[in-house]
Order: C-alpha cells, then structure tokens, then sequence
C-alpha cells in the first residue's frame, strides 16, 4: 500500500476538513502525482492562501507557504522569481482564487508563470461556514443568499484560457484517477496550468442545497461531470446543470520566468 | 424583550434597531455571523435594506463609500486581516466625510496565523481618522451602535465599534434587545446635508491643491476634538430612552485609590473582580476602563488618574519599537501635569488568556515596583 505518510506533516493533524469534505482526496492525489514523478520536495514549494482548501500544504511534508486571503499568486510570483528553478504549486479555493484574488489570478495567467495551481471548486465559502462565493451556482442557497443567489458564476477555466493560460483543466475528487493525471501532467507543464477541482462541501454547501448527505454530493459530481468532447456536443438545454471535465487548453507558448532570463542575457549581451 | 444572544449578533440587533440601509461585507473569521444575521434579517424583511455581497473587504468598504455618499445609512464589519485590507478606504470614507459605522471584531494579525483575539489590527488603524469605541460586554455592544451612527451622523464621521474576538464575539449574554421603534426616538432618520443627488449635484473626492487641502484635514480635527463631547451626551440622551450609559470612560472604585490599574474591553470586567478582591484584602485600588479611544478623552483620563499615587496600563497591544499604545495616549495624557510613574504590562496577545491571577500578577508587580523607568513590561512570556 502506498505510504502517504511518507509526505505528511503529522505534527499539523487532526486535519481541520469536515467528513465528507473532498479536500483530502485532491491531497492524496496530489502526493501520488508528485511521487510518481519522482519530484524533489527540497526543490517544491507549496503557496497557498486562505480557506479551507488552503489548509492543503499545511498537512505537507514539503517546504509551504500559507499567505494571506487571495495573493497565494503573488507570494508564489515572487517565490519563482527568486529562484525560476523551484517547482511552485499554488492551492487556492473559489473564493481565495475567484473573489479576492481575482486580479491576481487574470494576471498570473495573463503572464503564463510557470506556476500549478490547483484550484479547489466546492461553490461556497467552506471555512466561515457557507457564505455564496463567486462560484456559487445562480439558485443555490447560501448563509448569504436564503432565497437562492442571484449573480452569474465564473466560468473559472475559461477565464484562465482567455487571459493566457498554457494548459487549463476540470476535474473533480468523485473521478479520481482523472484527478490524480491531470494534477500530474499540470506538474510536468511549463507554464501557468490549472487544474480545477470540483470538491463536495456537504457541511456548507450541500446541507443548503438538498445535499446534506455526502454520499449524495458524490453521486452529483459522478452523474453531473461530463467530458468535455460530449459536453461540446450538447445542447444548451442539455447542459443545464452539467460540467464539462477534461483538458480544456494545452497550448506550449512563452513563459514569463524565461523570458525574463533571455531578456537579461540578451540586453546583458548587447 | 431580553435575549440570550452571541456578541456577533448583539452587533447585528444594534445594526437592525438602527435601520441602516445599506450594508456591504465579506467574510472573515470571527466575524462572519454579524452580516450573516444581517443578511437573514435582509432577506426575510426584518430590515428594510440592501446587502451587498462583495469580493474583498476592500470593496466592501469602497461599496459603503458609495452608498453612504447617496444618503443612506450604512453598515460592514470585519476582523483583522480585512480590516487592514480596508485600510485605503477608511482613510478615503474620513476624508470624504462620510458616517459609516464599522464593527471590527479584534483578532490578532498574522502571520504566524491566529484567530485568537488582540487588539493590534484596529489600533494599527489609529490615525485614520475613525472615531473608536471599545466595548466590554453584549448589551453594551448592541447599545453602542446606534448611538456610533448618531455620533457619526452628528459630526460626518465614520464610527468603529470595536469588541474582542471570542471572549465576546462568540460568547452568550443576556442582552435586553432594542428595537427600531424606540430607537427612532432617540436616532431620527438619516438626512445628510450633502449626498449625491441628480437635482443638487456636487462633485465628490475631487482634486484639492496646497490651497485648501491642509483646511479640509483641520475640519476633521476640529470635528474629532468636537468628538468627546458629543459621545458624551448622545450616551445621555440613549440612557434617557433605554435607562443605559456607559460614558467615554469609566472609573472603577478610583475616588481614594492610589493605585490605578487602566484597560479595555473584556479585560474591564475581568479587571473589576480582581480590584473587589483586592479591596477586601485591604489594597487601595482601582480600575479605569478606556471606551472611547479616538478621539482620545485626555481630560477625562488627567481628572480621574492624576489622584493616584500610581498607574498602571494592561495593553493586549504593542506598538513595536514603542509601547503599549493606550500606555502611549495614557502617558500623554498626564504629561508635563503630574509626576506620577506610569507602568506599562503587555498581555494575552494571540488571544492568550487574561485571567484574574493574570491581573492579579499585573497588580502585585505594579505595586511592588519601584522603577518607573520600566515601561514596558511582558506577561507571561516563555523565555
């Protein structure tokens, strides 16, 4: 059996995440990827801001970053700045990466910063008990939003392709197998990638929204994740509710900490 | 109607008893039951207002800015973090003059990360320009806001209500709920001289050269010195309707004590056990609780400590490189008008308890001491 003990700060548990929280699937995943790999954790470093999703790097035998609500991005821009050889993994949530990092995350992509960012999707913010977040489906219920929210979600994935993204991907911790590839091929990928990933919060999310039960935000994201070459084909009608699943983008294009490097050897040069 | 409520929500009934109309927050630990309340109240219509959910507290601040520049009364609280991340726009919503009212619940700034509470986020805010009031206990807490929006209202000022994190956000009190119908006897309707309006239209934060800049900051000064007095009689005129005062400090068995230990929030009344304690033992002693912080009530604080023989200040603060801080206003205060020591103790930081032997440590080491030069003082610290 795998030993992912191996990569865990004991020390920090008991974990803070709720039963039936999807958190710790993406963290299994995550040390499965690396260790498949082969990665340096001397040479790796996790950046992560606020919320629950950012307890991730906390629980990690790895050198970690918990920064503040949102600027996960920035701290880890100057992380790779310093020293382009690192290998920088950025955790964020809805919240932290959509609401008050917004900014940073258009520019971070926008500069195709050799940065993974794993993007934690649970629709809610989790951590201070379920307020609607900017990934908050219109209709559903929020401690905010009693009546069903009003206001249009991010299409998160799309909006790192559209600011420059090299490789964007959409996941969830019910496909796990999936999760665990394209967390790997987003580590092996020089440029900004993201891997979102669709988590259940049934503590904040899923009691609200008819979801209480565990089992059944499971069973959403099983019967509601549709690949992406099927969801292309489908009607509008038809999309409603579903999310498409699958690599989104993988494009090879310039990356900001080379092109850093070959602007000061070529002024150096001249 | 009394009611066993959470000091997060005695912060939402004072807020639903003032009848703001706009209120605009974000999330943040400890504080997210207080606009989580307001936003239930909003949507089942127990209060005629808008709630705007927004993406950082620095929008949420800036939402307020702009609902109280077209009128209305307006509402956000936040907690560390956040409201260092509000920190422009307290500055812009001074200078624009505006009376939000602000209820910061106190936590301790990271990192090393703490939810636990102490007071160095919103005194790092001191010079801002908001009006601060400390609060001690639930009933207080709620009593305060509405008189922080007349206070504001009255001197077109913004207004933080300021209470600690836990000790009182999170814990139970009785709290005798005021409702808008009798606040409004005492609270009238918000009519601002000046708001945006298309039939009266003025320009907002506009560009203001060496010629006139410098005035616009002396009217802000001139209203905080206005500050105290004010404070102190919208507190008389709340105690004429609801039979409750607090005053902009408070003086605990101080008239013959020669020794005067000085504090704030929740430390107050854990404060106030230990000086009947002391008393009983024979120890002539006394407390003074600091409720308003800016503007600062100098003359109350000389007329009350200068009696003592010694005075001794808890800060669960630090101003780095300095002092406590309220040691700081407190030393101020008597300067140059009595030679007396001033003691400064710093405690409870990162929420560590501040027990009464805490105290009780803080006052036998004040009355031991025979070096005033020793000004800042730790408590309990692991070396």
């Amino acid at each position: 059996m795998f030993n992912y003990l191996e990569y865990i700060r004991e020390s920090n548990f008991p974990h803070i995440w709720c039963a039936g929280c999807g958190d710790g699937i993406i963290l299994k995943a995550l040390i499965r990827a690396i260790d498949k790999l082969g990665m340096s954790r001397d040479e790796s470093v996790m950046v992560s801001g606020i919320g629950c999703s950012s307890r991730t790097p906390g629980y990690m035998d790895i050198n970690t970053l918990h920064t503040t609500h949102g600027r996960a991005l920035p701290f880890a821009t100057g992380v790779k700045l310093a020293n382009p050889d690192l290998k920088v993994i950025v955790i964020t949530g809805d919240g932290d990466a959509t609401a008050i990092g917004g900014n940073h995350f258009i520019h971070a992509a926008r500069r195709n910063i050799d940065l993974t960012v794993l993007l934690y999707n649970n629709y809610i913010y989790g951590m201070t008990g379920g307020q609607c977040s900017p990934m908050t489906p219109v209709g559903s219920k929020a401690s905010t939003a009693q009546h069903g929210n009003l206001e249009p979600s991010f299409n998160t994935s799309g909006l790192a392709i559209a600011a420059g993204a090299s490789f964007v991907a959409r996941t969830d911790v019910y496909h796990v197998q999936q999760c665990e590839k394209f967390i790997s091929k987003a580590l092996q990928k020089k440029g900004f990638s993201l891997v979102e990933i669709m988590t259940p919060c049934p503590t904040a999310y899923g009691r609200r929204n008819k979801m209480a039960n565990p089992v059944t935000m499971m069973e959403w994201l099983k019967d509601n994740m549709v690949p992406v070459a099927k969801y292309d084909k489908m009607t509008d009608q038809e999309r409603e509710g579903k999310v498409s699943a699958g690599i989104l983008c993988d494009i090879d294009k310039a990356e900001f900490t080379a092109e850093y490097d070959k602007l000061i050897k070529k002024v150096r040069t001249e | 109607m009394k009611k066993v409520i959470m000091g997060n929500h005695a912060v939402s009934y004072g807020v639903r008893a003032s009848e703001a109309k706009v209120i605009s927050a974000y999330p943040i630990t400890p504080q997210t039951h207080v606009v989580e309340l307001l936003s239930e109240m909003c949507a089942n219509g127990e209060i005629d207002a808008k709630f705007i959910k927004v993406e950082s507290e620095h929008s949420a601040m800036a939402a307020c800015v702009g609902a109280s520049a077209a009128g209305v009364r307006t509402f956000t609280a936040t907690s560390s973090q956040g409201l260092l991340l509000m920190h422009e726009m307290l500055h812009w919503a001074v200078g624009a003059r505006l009376p939000i009212v602000l209820a910061n619940i106190n936590r301790a700034v990271g990192p090393p990360w703490s939810i636990w509470t102490d007071q160095n986020d919103s005194l790092s805010q001191r010079d801002v320009g908001w009006l601060q009031l400390y609060v001690e206990s639930n009933q207080e807490t709620q009593d305060t806001i509405p008189q922080a929006f007349k206070i504001a209202e009255e001197l077109q000022m913004p207004v933080m209500v300021v209470m600690d994190a836990f000790f009182l956000s999170h814990t139970y009190e009785i709290v005798d709920l005021i409702e808008a119908e009798k606040v409004r006897e005492f609270l009238p309707p918000y009519q601002p001289e000046i708001k945006m309006d298309v039939n009266d239209p003025h320009s907002f934060g506009n560009l203001a050269g060496p010629d006139m800049y410098m005035e616009l900051r002396y009217m802000i000064q001139e209203a905080m010195e206005k500050g105290i007095d004010v404070i102190k009689r919208v507190d008389k005129e709340f105690e004429k309707v609801f039979g409750r005062g607090y005053g902009v400090v408070e003086a605990y068995r101080c008239d013959d004590a020669e020794t005067i230990l000085v504090t704030s929030g929740t430390v107050a009344s854990t404060t106030r056990a230990v000086i009947d304690e002391m008393r009983d033992e024979g120890i002539s002693i006394g407390a003074l609780k600091i409720r308003v912080f800016r503007p600062f009530p100098f003359e109350d604080v000389f007329e009350i400590l200068s009696k003592a023989k010694k005075v001794a200040v808890i800060d669960r603060n630090i101003s780095f490189g300095g002092h406590g801080i309220f040691y700081q206003e407190i030393k101020s205060a008597l300067y140059g008008r009595t030679g007396i020591p001033i003691l400064g103790y710093i405690a409870g930081l990162g929420g560590r308890d501040i027990t009464p032997s805490v105290i009780r440590e803080i006052a036998d080491k004040a009355l031991s001491d025979k070096n005033p030069e020793r000004y800042i003082n730790w408590i309990g610290v692991k070396r």
